[in-house]
């Protein structure tokens, strides 16, 4: 991250970067990565198999066996997404609660931690490092502890002494949502805050000098230079967030509840794992489809993602 | 076993059979759009509901610990009642209740109606004035419905809160007739009798129990029912009672020495795991499928409650001329059966008169008949006909919950502070039967007891 | 199919209504930041930018955090105080080596781990034809919830006995070198160990990337500086690649650190804390929400906030000398 700032302010005595090939060649480099690529996808890709092979087998025999005995159903995949009773799966109506919970559960923190960042990094006011320390310091408040008093906000309000400070929220319906884009937000920002502020910090002072003589206000600077230049930090939040938020439980479970009006598809899939025990099948199949929206989305944004660290690199 | 006197049953299978008709014409109106609630609780199909009132347009919200397809069931045996009276009730189950309830009472967004498993847990709720006591009509039906032993355990400090929903009976072996009349095996009367058998079957080279204790994180709980069965039969009744209310300590050597007899099964590599390996196998077992292997003849006994009925694979046939079967869990003395189950409790976290008709109206037979006959349930309930039940086993259940002269006693782990009925009970079997000895883990439960 | 789109709308309608009022938001604040005067004390300008986020940091975390301390202090149904009663239990019941000693492993083992495999692939990939497919591979366990790689490592984990047929891949691979299919889990102390590599392998990904962005960003010609000397690959690790990218392997080591702390999924869908596995965020969520015990709950989560301290101290430290 240092690098990025050096990279922008060198940008201009090199006109044309010549990106230089180098690694660490050899046949061990490329041996030890491949060991390593192979460890990190076996277990997934056995998830893979037996999601798509037959009950019985999933249950009695290793999936490694499918290439001695290659059987493949699409059954366990029918019945987690389109199946009627509750046993079954109903994927599709937790699908959609998930985007909806998703999106502006990774708006919100991402501008709102933005502005924080930017204040913190380059607004001169006193006692900004003490509120810099304090909010990296709230990332270690364990999220649990955080649930009945959140809880308690949305449903009873602020009331100080017999003074209502806010009034309970009391919401119903598709209004819920707004309380689980509410906690998510608040438990981001820490995280968020401190990955942009280091990114913020490390871009070269003369660029917000010379912006600022020039009679370009904090907006201007923010939106102008600011902004554009930690592009791939925000980039790299947002997919944090977005992968964080569509794979927790907790505050789904407590904010969203485990119903079909509201509750994200993790919800769904912990319930599944049910009394009715190992139902492999349905589990194996259930999390593959929930595994699907982030890997394309990150396999999507990665281009994006990289694209936009180069482009930062040399437009300074 | 003695079963109720003859007229008396006659005349409640009569009651239950017309409530029975009544909800099932109910249940037939349901493609009906039912308008408003004020026209539709006049239907005459609803006639057995009016009593409940009218409360159209009200939503009660259920929390639960019941699942997948029993909540399936449950919504199916209480959708009269909803469409009669012109409410809606929202449920929703959680495998998480315990942790669940907490958060969300504590955050002020409680639920209006729980059902507990535990009546330790309801009684945290009660002491923390979080409860509502229940209404008189639920009180009058628990009364009438269930003996006083059932009553006392939703009751604290004098208060009653809510009726028993569904039961179950632990105290059972399961194992396979068919197996047992071809190596010519005898259902034991006896803990000897048993003993003796177990050592035939591991002669034949069969291990012959089977156990399962994984349940996410309630891991451990089927070893702490086998505790309780054998020290409901060692120490009597009240004994057993001293024990739940700690006037036993956990390590007393009364203890030690039951749980060293169910260590004698337990913990040996010749009796355990059928069809799973070695004694360390049954920590990592899902108890759903700790039995499965008795289908394939790879063990011989399983002690798990009734409800384990559900479990068996597809097709398999409960019954004494069926795939499986269960007897008695024997103890010392043939003329003395203690029954260890357990069951939930509707408690309200508020009393609105809709929240009060939805007790009211799961504490009456109608509701218990209505979900028997869908599928397998248990109840002890009085006046539900045990003819109603599914299986076998359910009836036997049913017939010696409901019997008066039956001496019951609630699942232990339930009614002791959740730190160790839920925490360090649960978590000391596991490690027991990981290699732990009994002196060191009944010393660890005992020292996590709650010392206010 | 039988699903009913209609139903669904009102949702999409929550959707559109939270996607507008974020916009406003946007708007407002960055209209009011344009608005207020330039001077060289920036307060109006840094309150307009800060209050959103503090406001909720407040309600959502500084808020919990002092009840929590306030309640750590007190009984079990929070009604009276106890002093430090819950601290005492916390540091003399016997289990609480256990779970500290398992704390500990995880925190100075995993961070580690994470940031050594995530930096040696980066630089290993770096460049090369397969970079970004090779990226994706090892970043695909970071887009798998909890719930899923519970499922995923118990078909690794999975034990049967000598004579089934294996469903696990480790013990298939212990039988097929001739060796006793293992409980991998349930022996200490090495089942830390093989639920650490769980934690490794989710994070892995995450260190990669963020790695792997920060070694683009290193100047060519320093690269290139570094070849005409006739620097190795291992020289131009340690004396180049590593000193640029400080900044990022010491945000990787940071937030691994202060998320493991916090762990808690994990050892709670592949072990539930059972055979000595459990960790302080594990045992506070059980003392707390299962067994009641909100006071010991407290004391935990205190505890846990004091361990971190010694990190933040270093924040504070760093940031001091590059003031300097």
């Amino acid at each position: 991250m240092t690098t990025l700032a050096q990279t922008t302010a060198r940008a201009k005595t090199t006109t044309a970067p010549q990106r230089v090939r180098w690694r660490l060649s050899g046949r061990i480099a490329s041996a030890v990565a491949i060991v390593i690529a192979v460890l990190w996808t076996t277990p997934t890709f056995g998830l893979l198999l037996s999601s798509l092979r037959p009950e019985d087998q999933i249950k009695t025999t290793g999936w490694w066996t499918f290439f001695a005995d290659p059987q493949l159903t699409l059954e366990n995949y029918r019945e987690v997404l389109f199946g009627t009773s509750s046993s079954s799966g109903q994927m599709m109506s937790f699908l959609i609660n998930s985007v909806v919970i998703t999106v502006p559960s990774v708006l919100f923190p991402l501008a709102l931690a933005a502005f924080a960042a930017y204040a913190l990094a380059w607004l001169p006011f006193r006692g900004r490092e003490w509120i810099y320390i304090g909010v990296f310091a709230l990332q270690i408040v364990p999220l649990q502890m955080s649930l009945v008093p959140l809880l308690s906000f949305f449903s009873q309000g602020v009331e100080i002494f017999g003074l209502q400070l806010s009034p309970a929220w009391n919401l119903e319906g598709p209004a819920r949502f707004i309380q689980v884009w509410f906690a998510h937000t608040c438990f981001a920002l820490p995280l968020g805050i401190f990955l942009l502020h280091n990114f913020m910090s490390e871009l070269p002072g003369e660029l917000m000098e010379a912006a600022r003589v020039d009679g370009a206000s904090h907006g201007v600077i923010l939106r102008k230079i600011v902004l554009p230049l930690v592009l791939p930090a925000l980039a790299t939040f947002a997919i944090f967030q977005f992968l964080w938020v569509w794979n927790d439980l907790l505050v789904g479970l407590i904010f969203a509840g485990g119903t079909p009006d509201s509750a994200p598809m993790t919800v769904r899939l912990a319930q599944m794992a049910g009394t009715r025990g190992n139902e492999w099948q349905r589990l194996t199949a259930g999390a593959f489809v929930s595994v699907i929206i982030p890997l394309t989305v990150f396999l999507s944004m990665q281009r994006y993602f990289v694209r936009g660290l180069l482009a930062g690199s040399v437009k300074g | 076993m003695s079963l109720l006197s003859r007229p008396h049953r006659v005349a409640l299978a009569a009651g239950t059979i017309g409530l029975a008709l009544v909800a099932s014409a109910c249940a037939s109106t349901d493609a009906k759009p039912s308008a408003g609630g004020g026209s539709a609780s006049a239907a005459p199909e609803c006639a057995a509901f009016t009593q409940y009132g009218n409360h159209a347009g009200k939503t009660v919200s259920i929390y639960s610990p019941i699942r997948d397809a029993e909540a399936d069931l449950f919504q199916e045996a209480w959708k009269p009642f909803a469409t009669c009276t012109g409410m809606k009730i929202t449920y929703e189950g959680t495998g998480e209740f315990e942790a669940q309830i907490q958060v969300r009472a504590d955050g002020g967004n409680p639920p209006d109606i729980a059902f507990f498993p535990q009546p330790g847990l309801l009684e945290r709720f009660a002491k923390a004035g979080k409860l509502k006591p229940a209404s008189a009509e639920v009180k009058k039906l628990a009364e009438e419905g269930w003996s006083a032993d059932w009553a006392k355990y939703s009751t604290v400090d004098g208060v009653f809160y809510g009726a028993p929903l569904g039961a179950s009976v632990k105290s059972f072996v399961w194992y396979s007739p068919g197996m047992f009349k071809e190596k010519g095996w005898a259902v034991p009367k006896t803990w000897d009798e048993l003993m003796t058998l177990t050592n035939t079957i591991a002669g034949t080279g069969i291990k012959p129990w089977c156990v399962g204790l994984e349940s996410g994180d309630a891991t451990g709980w089927p070893a702490t029912d086998w505790i309780e069965d054998i020290l409901l039969r060692e120490i009597g009744p009240e004994g057993y009672d001293d024990w739940v209310t700690h006037k036993i300590p956990f390590n007393d050597p009364k203890i030690v020495s039951a749980v060293d007899k169910v260590g004698a099964i337990l913990k040996n590599e010749k009796f355990v795991n059928g069809g799973y390996g070695p004694v360390k196998s049954i920590v990592s077992t899902a108890f759903q499928e700790g039995g499965v292997p008795i289908t394939e003849g790879k063990c011989a006994l399983h002690r798990q409650a009734s409800f384990y009925a559900n479990f068996w694979p597809e097709g398999t046939k409960v019954g004494e001329d069926g795939d499986v079967f269960a007897f008695y869990l024997p103890g010392n003395d043939p003329s003395k059966k203690p029954v260890l189950g357990a069951g939930e409790f509707v408690a309200a976290f508020t009393d609105r008169p809709e929240v009060q008709a939805v007790q009211a109206y799961l504490a009456g037979a109608e509701f218990p008949t209505t979900r028997m006959k869908l599928a397998t349930y248990v109840t002890a309930r009085k006046g539900v006909d045990p003819a109603n039940a599914q299986n076998p086993i359910d009836k036997l259940s049913m017939e010696m919950l409901q019997d008066p002269s039956t001496v019951f006693r609630f699942d232990g782990s339930d009614l002791m502070p959740a730190a160790v009925g839920a925490g360090t009970f649960w978590k000391g079997m596991t490690d027991w039967i990981n290699g732990k000895d009994t002196k060191t883990v009944l010393d660890y439960i005992e020292a996590s007891w709650p010392k206010s | 199919m039988d699903f009913d789109f209609a139903a669904e709308q009102p949702k999409l309608v929550q959707l559109l209504i939270g996607v507008a009022a974020f916009l406003v938001v946007v708007a407002v604040v960055l209209i009011l930041v344009d608005r207020a005067p330039m001077r060289r004390r920036a307060w109006i300008h840094a309150t307009i930018l800060l209050l959103p986020a503090l406001l909720l940091l407040g309600i959502g975390l500084v808020i919990p955090a002092i009840r929590t301390t306030l309640l750590s202090f007190m009984s079990g149904d929070s009604r009276q105080w106890v002093g430090l009663d819950n601290y005492a239990w916390m540091f003399t019941q016997p289990e609480a080596v256990t779970v500290l000693r398992n704390t500990l492993v995880w925190v100075l083992l995993v961070p580690l781990l994470v940031t050594s495999v995530g930096l040696v692939y980066a630089v290993l990939v770096d460049r090369t034809r397969f970079e970004s497919i090779a990226k994706s591979l090892v970043f695909l366990p970071m887009a798998i919830s909890f719930v899923g790689a519970g499922i995923i490592w118990r078909f690794v984990y999975a034990y049967r006995s000598g004579d089934q047929d294996q469903i696990g891949l480790l013990n298939q691979l212990v039988v097929a070198v001739g060796g006793e299919p293992q409980q991998w889990l349930q022996d200490p102390p090495f089942n830390t160990l093989f639920l650490i590599v769980v934690m490794v392998w989710i994070q892995a990904g995450f260190a990669t990337v963020v790695l792997s962005a920060a070694i683009k960003g290193i100047p060519a010609e320093i690269v290139e500086a570094a070849k005409l000397d006739g620097a190795s690959p291992l020289q131009m690790f340690f004396r180049v690649t590593l000193p640029s990218i400080r900044t990022a392997v010491v945000v990787v080591l940071v937030t691994q650190s202060i998320g493991t702390l916090k762990l808690f999924d994990i050892v709670r869908t592949m072990t539930g804390g059972q055979f000595d596995t459990s960790v302080i965020a594990n045992e506070m969520y059980n003392q707390a929400f299962r067994y009641g015990e909100t006071g010991k709950g407290a004391a935990l989560a205190v505890f846990l906030f004091v361990l971190v301290l010694p990190i933040v101290v270093y924040q504070i430290r760093q940031r001091r000398e590059a003031a300097r």
